[in-house]
């Protein structure tokens, strides 16, 4: 509440030395704008940047690690009277500690005697450092805003070149965004390389690649039960590529297709309508998919399958179809199917994106060959759109068309 | 495969009326440059009759009457805008591909209207072959580029036919003896001037009867330039080639005939020595001076 209240002042003082640093800029050339080497507003801006820049960056930092200060202030020295707690009980302490001298909800520990006296001083001492820190961090800020702006201020003149230094500013601001971008990026991976190596600590990497059983369930304190677990990863691989085998079936030549057509057969109006439509798909949340594959598309090619199968057995196809007999909701091709259905609208867009940036020129050299629109597709449109081999998904294309 | 499998509509009578007398003048013209013989038989090998023409709302043409003489070159000129290259893109229905364009009138190849039911555009053009302002070649390779054509029309039965077709395809196109070592390279990969005689090869390749050539040296230098009107003039024995040129240098030097276009009419039409030494519309004797707003 104190730190939202600051920042609030510390708007307001950097709206005043806007108006400061303007004003200065003004009052040094005569009240004539055009004499300022930048623009009356940006020797405020700067005067502002100035003040509640640095001051606001040191707010927010001592919002996101004040407590971090408090925390290991309190800790520093441990009372007597609890050092013959395990050291789960002891974060327990502190924390009820903080919780205490904050107002907030402790844990249902009761501590008696020596415990007790070493929870009321640490309580009060809580409270103390809490305060320090507290002021400390205002008092500091407001230094930094203070100091900011009589470094500013006393640099304006006619010959400052206010615009080039506000557009400093902004371009810190711009790298500022991006490198947090990256930065996050490379947490990401970080994080992930240092639990996988945590990971192959306790499981030989062999196993993980090569198993084919997959039941991580194991204990992680010595007092639980479960399993001794088993990480091979192979079912997980087989799984997700045979699903993913499956989506690209459905959506590579779907989206495709959907893409020629509209990019090269509809007119204006219908490729205003199916656009629009398609997209919709991709904004659909994927829980609405899995609702979708689990009551809708699961039942139904089980039924269909189990229908077919029941037409097989018996005859010559006896083995197939009590194969199709048995095949349940979850079987790999529902979810695949919808998987596909899901990224139809992806790779549509994609596709569409693609196929546009071919020149006009080339469609025209075609045409003016004497080629259909179909042979302008495939022989020259796709093949300048998409470079390289031509995806299997695509043969159906090549059937000879019709010519009169 | 016939182009025009009907009887022609055209009267003959038609040909020799005053209000064309000047095209006779360019026939003769062009009967003197190019083989005797030949050229009575393909004395006109295309005739526009009241050939008008709407985008949408706006009209690009009026009223076009124009014979152009088969294998002469025919230049059209004229300012930006003026409906030469609209005019062009009729006669192989290039227009189709424009969802609001609309002509009207008959243009007549050998006497046959191109705007008839009876003739499917795809075929028209491989009569009529086009080139482009700027050089298109497909992101293929030389020879597939040239092969495209004969490809999709069927036209080599084997291998060996169809490298043969490409190889005096690049040869008429006097592109032979600089991509002869690096036919399997991609075109793109050649320079502005030999794209550009490229896709001439890729039109000729499927032995068209007309060439179409809207500005074909707008985007080249000047040597490349010299290269294409020698390459037209070579052409001109077995093609009736009609060029889009803003140069009046450039039609002064390749054609035979010349068609001024101004605001959508075709303002005169003519021996091309006669339009630049003596014309007789007062609007053509100021765009050939320059003078021109």
């Amino acid at each position: 509440m104190l730190t939202w209240l600051s920042l609030l002042f510390l708007a307001l003082f950097s709206a005043a030395a806007f108006m400061a640093g303007r004003g200065r800029a003004l009052k040094a050339s005569g009240g004539s704008a055009a004499r300022l080497h930048s623009l009356p507003n940006y020797y405020g801006s700067y005067a502002a940047l100035w003040a509640g820049a640095p001051a606001a960056l040191l707010l927010l930092l001592g919002m996101m690690f004040g407590g971090r200060v408090e925390d290991a202030l309190l800790q520093r020295e441990r009372p007597a009277a609890i050092a013959g707690m395990t050291v789960d009980r002891q974060d327990v302490f502190f924390s009820d500690v903080q919780a205490v001298a904050s107002g907030q909800a402790a844990s249902e520990v009761t501590y008696d005697g020596d415990e007790r006296l070493a929870f009321d001083a640490k309580v009060a001492e809580s409270r103390r450092i809490s305060g320090i820190v507290r002021y400390s961090l205002l008092a500091a800020a407001g230094l930094v805003a203070l100091g900011g702006l009589l470094l500013a201020l006393p640099r304006i003149g006619t010959e400052f070149r206010a615009r080039n230094r506000v557009e400093g500013w902004i371009a810190g601001v711009l790298i500022a965004c991006s490198v947090a971008a990256v930065l996050t990026t490379l947490g990401i991976v970080l994080s992930l390389v240092w639990e996988s190596w945590r990971f192959f600590q306790s499981v030989p990497v062999l196993d993980f690649l090569l198993g084919t059983e997959w039941s991580p369930q194991i204990a992680m304190r010595a007092d639980q039960v479960a399993g001794a677990g088993a990480f091979g990863a192979v079912p997980l691989f087989v799984g997700t590529f045979l699903i993913m085998f499956i989506a690209m079936l459905v959506a590579a030549p779907v989206g495709l297709y959907s893409a020629i057509y509209l990019s090269e057969y509809a007119n204006r109006g219908l490729r205003s309508t199916i656009k629009p439509l398609l997209e919709i798909l991709a904004g659909v949340p994927t829980v609405v998919y899995g609702f979708f594959a689990a009551l809708t598309v699961g039942p139904l090619f089980r039924a269909g399958f189990n229908a077919i199968g029941a037409q097989l057995v018996g005859g010559p196809l006896d083995g197939i179809g009590q194969y199709l007999m048995q095949v349940q909701n979850q079987m790999a091709l529902v979810a695949g199917v919808v998987m596909g259905i899901m990224l139809i609208p992806f790779v549509s867009s994609l596709s569409d994106d693609i196929i546009n940036a071919v020149p006009q020129s080339l469609r025209d050299g075609s045409y003016a060959m004497g080629a259909t629109k179909s042979e302008t597709i495939k022989r020259v449109v796709l093949p300048a759109a998409l470079p390289g081999s031509w995806p299997p998904c695509c043969w159906p294309c090549r059937a000879p068309s019709a010519r009169p | 495969m016939t182009l025009f499998p009907f009887a022609s509509p055209f009267r003959s009578g038609h040909a020799m009326s005053t209000q064309h007398r000047d095209d006779a003048i360019a026939h003769t013209a062009a009967s003197v440059s190019a083989a005797p013989g030949a050229v009575e038989a393909n004395a006109f090998k295309i005739r526009a009759r009241d050939v008008n023409v709407f985008y949408g709302d706006k009209q690009a043409l009026f009223d076009v009457n124009l014979d152009v003489p088969g294998k002469s070159v025919t230049a059209f000129i004229g300012p930006s805008g003026c409906g030469k290259s609209t005019f062009l893109r009729c006669i192989n229905r290039m227009n189709d591909t424009i969802p609001s364009a609309k002509v009207t009138g008959a243009i007549e190849i050998d006497g046959n209207d191109v705007n008839a039911k009876s003739v499917d555009p795809v075929v028209l053009r491989s009569r009529v072959g086009m080139v482009f302002q700027k050089p298109n070649p497909f992101p293929k390779t030389i020879f597939e580029n040239v092969a495209y054509g004969p490809r999709i029309h069927g036209l080599a039965t084997g291998k060996a036919e169809l490298e043969a077709i490409v190889e005096s395809s690049l040869k008429k196109a006097g592109l032979w003896n600089e991509v002869s070592d690096r036919l399997h390279q991609p075109g793109t990969g050649l320079s502005g001037g030999q794209q550009q005689r490229l896709v001439i090869a890729r039109a000729i390749a499927v032995s068209p009867e007309v060439i179409l050539m809207d500005e074909p040296c707008s985007a080249l230098d000047p040597i490349a330039t010299a290269r294409i009107e020698e390459l037209i003039d070579e052409l001109r024995s077995q093609f009736c080639i009609v060029i889009v040129t803003h140069s009046m240098a450039q039609a002064a030097r390749v054609s035979q005939k010349t068609a001024f276009f101004h605001m959508g009419k075709l303002v005169e039409s003519g021996a091309t020595e006669d339009m630049f030494t003596n014309p007789r519309d007062s609007r053509t004797q100021d765009y050939i001076t320059g003078r021109f707003g």
